[in-house]
């Protein structure tokens, strides 16, 4: 038991970081990992050799992906055009511009390549265990990251794409 | 650089992210200064890189939540074995990887489900509110309509949120008065309308710790209809005896009007 909390804990900043950058929410965030982590736990056992870590982002955004496709089973959306003026919430002062926008354009872009760009960016991991967690070949995976950083410069430097729902 | 392969782009991905052993940095290094292009496309790549790092960076930081520890989710193993089977065998049947939805749609949703439990929590207390004050003949507010400033004051002092009594005159509704009440152990606020057959719409209000902002959402129980959306660091739902076609403009000229004034800047547009 203890091994199980001393080989998961460490990662769990990084389940937290990646699950907020999806979600941009903390609390769903946090049930995101949550579900990770209790997932993790009932499948200790048919962990296979191999990675921790990409195990567990693997499970993660499995059930992030789930959650999106529960959309279609879960309650139908009305009226939502009516949030087409919502102000986006303001990030702390101290994020500047380009802070600020390099969210809007992650945000920009479709899941895969949200989620390559954080995989590998931000929780740095390896081309192999991005490879893992999204199930698709290596090659898939540079190929990814190449669209996806394109499609964010792209973003950051002409606003294209830029289709956020904020017709005023 | 005589006797190398080309220089792809795969090379300058692993060189954006520092992935390349030193004389491959090298090579790449030669062939960025031979092409400016590709050196701009680089540079700017390598600062958005770390730009996301920096932006996301406080998430990993932060403390850990007691609900995350591993000791704690081990402990409620222990005691109720098998946490959700039904969620996991759910979970399990969707393992399928895909995706392609819309970026920003994806995000409100995921965080939708994922929230949607506690939403419909908020929802039912509302409707359950509305049932029972609704009906109420003799005090259905504790502070009446025309105390409107101190009703909202009183109101918005409970809640920890600066509170707004939409003005429904449009929709042909008058405030009656608003009335506090306990939510999972917080303070919610209802205020209360009526229009001129007697027909009565509540507003219920209550404070949500994580400022987010969902898509409406519908539901309706024995013909009280309830929408309900969160913004604002604020959970509302507005619920009457009505149908989805008349409840839905009124939810829109209340958000809109909370949106307003919310938003000092723009409510004196």
């Amino acid at each position: 038991m203890d091994e199980i909390a001393s080989l998961l804990e460490p990662l769990i900043p990084g389940l937290r970081r990646y699950a907020w950058a999806l979600l941009r929410d903390g609390e769903a965030a946090d049930d995101l990992v949550q579900d990770t982590l209790e997932r993790a736990i009932s499948r200790w056992n048919q962990r296979r050799d191999g990675d921790l870590r990409a195990w567990l982002f693997t499970i993660q955004r499995n059930l992030f992906i789930n959650s999106l496709r529960q959309r279609k089973v879960r309650g139908t959306p009305v009226g939502e055009e009516v949030l087409n003026d919502v102000q986006s919430p303001d990030m702390s002062p101290e994020g500047h511009a380009g802070l600020r926008d390099v969210l809007k354009g992650l945000e920009a872009l479709p899941e895969e390549q949200r989620s390559i760009l954080l995989l590998v960016g931000v929780e740095d991991l390896s081309y192999e265990q991005a490879a893992q967690v999204l199930g698709v070949p290596l090659g898939t995976v540079m190929s990814r990251l190449s669209r996806a950083r394109a499609r964010l410069r792209d973003f950051m430097e002409h606003g294209r794409g830029a289709a956020l729902r904020r017709v005023k | 650089m005589t006797g190398e392969r080309p220089i792809g782009e795969d090379d300058l991905q692993a060189f954006v992210d520092g992935r390349l052993s030193a004389s491959q940095r090298e090579s790449v290094r030669a062939y960025l200064a031979d092409h400016p292009a590709a050196a701009t496309q680089v540079e700017r790549e390598i600062e958005q890189r770390d730009a996301l790092r920096a932006r996301l960076a406080f998430k990993a930081q932060e403390p850990i939540p007691s609900r995350l520890r591993v000791a704690n989710l081990l402990a409620a193993r222990r005691r109720t074995p098998l946490i959700r089977p039904a969620a996991f065998a759910a979970a399990l049947a969707w393992l399928v990887i895909g995706g392609g939805l819309g970026a920003w749609g994806g995000i409100w949703w995921s965080a939708r489900a994922y929230r949607q439990a506690d939403a419909m929590t908020v929802a039912d207390n509302a409707i359950a509110a509305h049932r029972i004050y609704v009906s109420e003949r003799l005090h259905p507010v504790e502070v009446p309509g025309d105390q409107e400033a101190h009703l909202v004051q009183w109101l918005s002092r409970r809640v920890g949120k600066p509170l707004t009594a939409p003005n429904l005159n449009a929709q042909g509704y008058r405030l009656i008065g608003g009335r506090l009440l306990p939510d999972s152990g917080e303070a919610a606020a209802l205020f209360m309308y009526e229009n001129a057959g007697g027909s009565r719409l509540t507003l219920y209000a209550r404070s949500r710790e994580n400022e987010s902002e969902t898509s409406f959402r519908f539901e309706e129980q024995d013909g009280v209809s309830a929408c309900s959306w969160i913004d604002n660091g604020l959970s509302y739902v507005v619920t009457a005896k009505a149908d989805r076609a008349q409840l839905l403009p009124i939810a829109e000229a209340i958000y809109k009007q909370l949106e307003a004034a919310g938003d000092p800047a723009k409510s004196r547009l």
